[in-house]
């Protein structure tokens, strides 16, 4: 078996989503009609994508359709971002710069060096791992910050009072911000393999690749992550520190 | 810059939302000894401070230093020549000699140690965590800290608010000494006492505006 799912197979899939269903039925959660619409809605967003996917990383399709992808990620991105920080003063282009600045980062390791072969069928996938997972953490980052400058007013306020310029003043509480976003990766990177066998290896394995291969790719995804969750969420820390500070060292207000 | 003459506010309007903190204040303070500036709670006494050291900028209206309108002084100089203190202690992680530090990096052991005298305490602080002290002894760590840049005038937001009284007249004496040696002192004060016992020259405020350079009214204040 090469692990290719039928529609029979995913109709019989189905019946795990029959049983989320149960226990909120037993339960009394009240979560039912929401489980359905969650399942349904995923499906149809799958088939969509997998769909568009299907056209766009066709070899026969100019490479630029998997850029325009690429670049519509990224947007979409920054505003999701938007929703899920809008008390973030100035989150969206500031978002969008440091998905863009962590997208630079990555593809230029993975496809200018050469790890991989620049194709639709790569470019899409990388894209989106290392978007996706720079989104929280690009959130976390914000949120946070802003949150320690809301909460040390003071502290920063007698910083700047000593004649620090404001990106000296900012400086500890980005650091708290950018540890608390970056630390979770690494809890994460420390324990692939052991605890969780990640998604990519997990579909490159059913889709019958030879385990070792898998390994490969999955340490090659893994260090995109990294490395894209650090550059993202640096590139939004300095950013939102020259937003929330005026030109002449003041905390504007939170 | 001009001849020392102190701060002179012209026709201040300060603006947050719709609620002006300062409406058209206009007084002097002075270079030298200690000024009061006396008012209730909200009456736009800590707007006027901060106004000092360029923390917060008028909506209109001007504020000179020294016959100079302080927006055209350069905002971190301006700072490291106008100290401030706030009201509540904010000591920052480290030691005490970690946070003189973060006012003057290269500042050597003489000026460390001037600093430490003039906030009435000495060297022997400076290897203790400065996040461990009480509230007296922070803020007279935040005073030095702020002394370590050797400001001309010294700005000090009701610095005795959550002191006790035996560190607040600690405090207190301090900056005395210290006006006497010729910093120019500006203290908020809500306590109609403590303004006596303290000030050269007195600044009253009331609802935003400038009320008078006396103590007038002061059982209404008793209670704030």
């Amino acid at each position: 078996m090469n692990g290719d799912v039928g529609a029979a197979g995913l109709a019989t899939s189905l019946a795990l989503v029959a049983v989320a269903v149960s226990i909120s039925l037993w339960q009394r959660l009240g979560l039912e009609r929401q489980i359905v619409w969650a399942a349904t809605r995923a499906l149809v967003q799958l088939l969509l994508v997998g769909a568009a996917l299907a056209l766009i990383i066709d070899p026969a399709r100019p490479l630029v359709w998997s850029w325009l992808w690429v670049i519509a990620m990224i947007g979409y991105a920054g505003d999701v971002a938007r929703r899920r920080a809008p008390e973030v003063p100035g989150v969206l282009p500031l978002a969008i710069a440091a998905f863009a600045a962590a997208a630079v980062v990555a593809l230029t390791v993975i496809f200018a060096l050469r790890v991989l072969p620049l194709e639709g069928r790569t470019l899409v996938p990388i894209a989106g791992m290392m978007v996706g997972n720079s989104m929280t953490a690009t959130v976390l980052v914000a949120r946070r910050l802003v949150d320690e400058l809301r909460d040390k007013r003071d502290e920063v306020e007698a910083r700047l009072a000593l004649g620090q310029p404001s990106g000296h003043a900012a400086k500890p509480y980005l650091r708290t911000a950018l540890r608390a976003a970056i630390t979770p990766q690494i809890e994460t990177t420390k324990a692939t393999g052991l605890v969780f066998i990640p998604g990519a290896m997990t579909g490159l394995i059913l889709a019958g690749v030879s385990p070792t291969q898998a390994v490969l790719v999955q340490a090659v995804v893994m260090f995109l992550v990294l490395g894209s969750v650090a550059t993202s969420t640096a590139v939004i820390g300095l950013g939102l520190v020259r937003r929330l500070f005026t030109a002449d060292h003041r905390l504007v207000p939170l | 810059m001009g001849e020392p003459s102190g701060f002179i506010f012209q026709d201040v309007v300060v603006e947050r939302g719709n609620r002006r903190a300062l409406d058209g204040f206009s007084a002097e303070i002075p270079a030298t000894g200690i000024t009061a500036v006396f008012g209730p709670s909200g009456s736009g006494k800590s707007t006027l401070l901060r106004l000092c050291n360029r923390l917060e900028v008028p909506t209109k209206g001007r504020v000179l230093l020294d016959g100079v309108d302080i927006a055209s002084f350069d905002p971190l100089r301006l700072r490291r020549r106008v100290g401030m203190v706030l009201q509540r202690p904010t000591p920052f992680p480290g030691t005490v000699r970690d946070n003189l530090r973060t006012a003057a990096p290269d500042a050597d052991s003489d000026r460390l140690s001037r600093a430490l005298t003039r906030a009435a305490l000495d060297t022997s602080w400076l290897d203790r965590d400065a996040t461990t002290l009480s509230g007296g002894e922070a803020q007279r760590v935040c005073m030095a800290r702020t002394l370590v840049t050797e400001p001309t005038t010294l700005l000090l937001d009701e610095p005795t608010s959550s002191l006790d009284e035996a560190a607040a007249s600690v405090l207190e004496r301090a900056v005395r000494d210290l006006a006497r040696a010729g910093t120019a002192v500006v203290w908020v004060s809500h306590d109609p006492a403590q303004v006596k016992r303290m000030a050269d020259h007195i600044v009253r405020i009331e609802r935003g505006r400038y009320a008078g350079s006396d103590l007038s009214n002061p059982p209404e204040m008793v209670g704030e």
